[in-house]
């Protein structure tokens, strides 16, 4: 129980970064949705176990975690289809315990879009309209700037039923957009998609969000859907957040051997701690050897793990020919195995030594991107592993 | 919505009230009143509330009330094989070998007579079947019999026919329902792993059709038992059933308290045949998840 | 193979419709049939028995008296299923079962049972028979029919769709007149019209409950004894049957317009 609790969200700023500058940093902003102990219960089941966390203004925000974790509870209880049985709910300040869903100044996008059959698209946008005192004509433009915000423009007479996934997504997003909420809730929005469709509406919402401005609150379950799209992940298992995090920070340091596990692929071996210093815990990893990992890498082990474990990215390594020099520490191997998937390569190595430890052979995963000319390596080609120290995880 | 989960059983039967209290006051409320009449003395035109077993004494020892249960029993138990053995090979077709897209024409032919006038239809029978009837009249303005032929009418062979007809439909809808939630992969898995198209369907198709199967037999079996038109115009009033008999109690003899206890022993009959009928499939049933 | 197969079925599957067609084919022959006496040889053409069945009194009432009757029954009976469908669909409360199986339960009952049940219950409250309460008899045995089609209907409607109303502004109950009401009125019309053929062509408890006012099955069936009367039933059972594919291909029509407004595939049936 050291440092890792205490791992404050640097990465925040960087984070944000590569989607553009020109945006305050997030804990400057104003909170937008605000849950503080937040209690929910089915029965006897325990669906939130004390929800805290501050969404902020213009925050893209994901709840990433497997299915029955919570996630989507945590939404709808945002968005007032849930009642809570504890603590408090605010949006934009306000609290919500007493306001039903359909006058919060939040909207959803369905994991089924719930797009209405028996209307046209232009009739499905305009729904949330009726009570708006606009015009006829000025609502039709309202609806008509909505359709081609999402790319739909001139598609407002289609039947809805006759509608793609892709565009149900569409018409869905500018329906809930239409009445400019404070808050856009998404249910797993791109989880009906083809593989392609979703990469392709994933930069789109990304780039969506950032011309409305709105917060947007997405439920997934697709680690790297909500890597690529997040400002900030909140990580839940079991009706608790287990980190909340940007993406960054999440990939590199994740805060428990579950997290690990959940983000990306993660190589677990088992270690030994045989020294503390003050700025790191020394440990002997089978194959690695002797390792200083930094205090800041040190995260902690879940219950039920056996002992303390150190966790490594497939990609943290990298390998080389025989007689390559190479920085950072190097340790040689054996290819054991290796799984080909066209941009890159997975390959098991067998470390030189790793049987040292508990007397059996310990593997360790390493991608390699694929580079035209370089041939794979076949199985039982004997090779260098080049790594770092600051590359490695600890969980105690 | 915002209520939240605690309050669901409420909302449900609050919801749900009317029909509830309709089904109630209509159904659950006379038929436990024909259950308590069935103890009850019959004091001509009145009724007299003294707890007795006379009613059922009165039932069961009466030769007629089991000559008539019994070839209620018989007459349903026939109609229910028949109609269901010969609906099995049209629910098949229907499911198996007509286009998706025509399914709903066929299944709509198949329905319109079940909806066309009941009463007219058994009628029918008797016109087809009859001494003048149909067939006979038929016949001989063709030259080939001389005499009326008499066998045709007013046996349980022309009670069990019109009765299969009328309940077609009832067999055949349950088991195309059945049919077409088979896999249609398991069949050919079946063809897979060698079997010839007969004992795949013998050892796949047939019992993945039982749910539908013990359906079409119960919803066969239990309302022709207590069908009165059929055994009054086909039967001629010469072959009462047990609806005649209950009839005949309740209002031309009118001794309600016998007539309610003919009722309920007929319907305990039913049940509990109909119970030990599910309690044997037990095993087919289990395929509907 | 699979061809010679298939045509042996649909060869039996004819022969199976012929069966059950026949008896009605022989309606409207015997209708315009110029003989008192339903038999071969056909004696010629003629109108009369439809003249005849015009001018008869009784069978005015019989029929003004089922149409009464049957509009009662389908409307009463739709709007209870709606109630059923809803709660069944939408709900998960304690009791469903017992509570689903009673309503359910006149659709496996024999209608003598129901029939003679409730005569005694309404003789022994004090309620004079009449076309009343040959109403509440029927609103009884065509509510799990409405309940069946109305279930299939609410069924196929997805949850969100009413969430996603209320979420844009709308009120549980506008939510519930925008969006589910006309996605399941075709269900309704459905319900409404299968209700209706089924109280018109009810006898047993018409039989049982409607005192001395005729409905047209008591009255044909007390006809039945007079073979003076056959050929104009006969005439009635011809109209009847038309009557019946009308309201049927209606139903069956709105059923597909329900599904086809949807999107859903179709999977064909009434039931």
């Amino acid at each position: 129980m050291t440092a890792a609790h205490t791992l404050q969200p640097v990465a925040l700023a960087a984070s944000a970064s590569p989607r553009g500058p020109a945006r305050p940093a997030l804990d400057d902003r104003k909170p937008m949705i605000e849950c503080r102990g937040v209690q929910k219960y089915y029965g006897d089941y325990h669906a939130l176990r004390g929800i805290d966390l501050t969404i902020r203004e213009g925050e893209f925000f994901s709840l990433l975690g497997p299915s029955g974790c919570g996630k989507t509870t945590l939404l709808r209880t945002i968005a007032g289809f849930e009642g809570i049985d504890g603590g408090v709910v605010l949006v934009d300040g306000r609290d919500m315990a007493n306001v039903p869903a359909n006058v919060r100044p939040t909207n959803m996008v369905f994991q089924s879009y719930a797009i209405f059959p028996h209307l046209t698209v232009a009739e499905n946008v305009g729904f949330g309209l009726r009570r708006d005192p606009r015009s006829r004509a000025e609502k039709a433009a309202a609806v008509d700037d909505a359709l081609d915000m999402v790319g739909m423009k001139g598609f407002g007479g289609r039947a809805a039923h006759a509608l793609s996934g892709g565009q149900r997504q569409r018409v869905a997003l500018a329906r809930a957009l239409i009445l400019k909420p404070k808050v856009l809730l998404l249910d797993e929005p791109l989880s009906a998609l083809d593989r392609k469709m979703r990469e392709q509406m994933q930069v789109e919402l990304i780039k969506l969000q950032r011309q409305v401005g709105i917060t947007f609150v997405l439920v997934t379950h697709d680690q790297e859907e909500a890597l690529v799209m997040s400002d900030r992940i909140a990580v839940m298992f079991e009706g608790e957040i287990a980190q909340l995090d940007g993406p960054e920070a999440l990939y590199a340091r994740p805060a428990s051997r579950r997290v690990a596990d959940f983000i990306g692929v993660m190589n677990f071996m088992p270690a030994r701690i045989v020294g503390e210093g003050a700025d790191h815990v020394t440990v002997a990893v089978p194959g690695f050897g002797t390792v200083d990992i930094p205090a800041a890498n040190v995260s902690r082990a879940d219950r039920g793990d056996a002992g303390p474990s150190i966790g490594f990215r497939p990609e943290a390594a990298t390998l080389l020919p025989m007689g390559a020099e190479a920085p950072g520490r190097v340790t040689e191997g054996v290819i054991d195995e290796v799984v080909y998937y066209g941009d890159m390569t997975y390959y098991d190595v067998i470390m030189d030594g790793s049987d040292d430890y508990d007397g059996v052979p310990h593997e360790v995963r390493i991608s390699m991107r694929n580079v035209f000319g370089r041939e794979v390596p076949d199985v039982g080609t004997r090779v260098r592993v080049s790594w770092s120290p600051g590359s490695l995880v600890l969980f105690r | 919505m915002a209520t939240g989960n605690g309050t669901e059983t409420g909302q449900g039967l609050r919801l749900i009230a009317p029909p509830l209290l309709y089904a109630i006051l209509l159904l659950a409320v006379p038929l436990l009143t024909i259950l308590a009449y069935s103890f009850f003395k019959d004091g001509y035109l009145t009724i007299v509330r003294e707890f007795t077993l006379e009613n059922y004494l009165a039932t069961w020892a009466d030769p007629i009330f089991r000559t008539i249960l019994v070839r209620s029993l018989m007459v349903a138990a026939m109609v229910t094989a028949v109609t269901v053995l010969m609906a099995f090979p049209v629910a098949y077709f229907l499911s198996f070998v007509v286009a998706p897209e025509r399914k709903a024409l066929w299944i709509f032919l198949i329905t319109i007579p079940f909806w066309t006038s009941y009463l007219v239809r058994v009628f029918l029978w008797k016109v087809i079947l009859g001494f003048n009837g149909v067939i006979n009249s038929g016949l001989k303005a063709n030259g080939l019999i001389d005499e009326p032929l008499k066998f045709l009418l007013y046996n349980t062979g022309s009670i069990v026919m019109t009765l299969s007809h009328s309940y077609a439909p009832f067999a055949i809808l349950p088991i195309y329902v059945a049919l077409e939630k088979i896999d249609r992969s398991l069949l050919e898995a079946g063809r897979d792993l060698g079997e010839s198209r007969l004992m795949t369907f013998w050892r796949v198709t047939l019992p993945l059709a039982m749910p539908g199967v013990v359906a079409a037999v119960l919803i066969v079996f239990i309302p022709t038992i207590g069908d009165y038109v059929t055994p009054t115009v086909i039967g001629g009033g010469k072959i009462p059933m047990v609806a005649n008999l209950i009839q005949a109690q309740m209002l031309d003899i009118d001794n309600k308290p016998l007539g309610s206890a003919v009722a309920i022993s007929a319907m305990a009959v039913v049940t509990a045949l109909s119970l030990a009928f599910l309690f044997l499939n037990r095993r087919f049933l289990k395929v509907r998840a | 193979m699979t061809r010679l197969r298939g045509s042996g079925l649909r060869v039996y599957t004819l022969l199976y419709l012929a069966f059950l067609y026949a008896p009605i084919i022989l309606l409207p022959i015997f209708a315009f049939n110029n003989a008192t006496v339903i038999a071969f040889p056909l004696q010629g053409f003629t109108t009369n028995w439809f003249v005849q069945m015009a001018e008869n009194p009784t069978l005015r009432q019989a029929l003004l008296n089922s149409l009464l009757i049957a509009v009662s029954a389908s409307v009463l009976a739709t709007c209870l299923g709606i109630f059923a469908a809803r709660a069944s669909t939408r709900f998960d409360f304690r009791g469903k079962g017992p509570v689903m199986g009673l309503i359910m339960l006149p659709l496996v009952l024999p209608e003598i049972i129901v029939a003679v049940s409730l005569l005694v219950v309404l003789l022994a409250a004090g309620v004079g028979l009449s076309i009343f309460t040959v109403i509440l008899g029927h609103t009884l045995i065509c509510m799990p029919y409405a309940v069946a089609i109305l279930s299939t209907a609410f069924s196929s409607l997805d949850k969100s769709l009413e969430e996603a109303a209320y979420d844009l502004g709308e009120t549980k109950w506008s939510a519930f007149r925008l969006v589910i009401l006309p996605l399941v009125m075709p269900g309704i019309v459905s319900a409404l019209l299968m209700s209706f053929t089924i109280s018109l062509d009810e006898f047993i408890i018409a039989f049982f409950l409607a005192g001395n006012q005729p409905t047209l099955p008591t009255y044909i069936f007390s006809q039945l004894r007079f073979p003076k009367s056959i050929p104009m039933i006969m005439a009635l059972g011809t109209l009847l049957v038309l009557m019946s594919i009308l309201l049927l291909t209606l139903a069956e029509y709105f059923r597909r317009r329900g599904v086809a407004r949807t999107g859903q595939t179709d999977t064909g049936g009434f039931i």
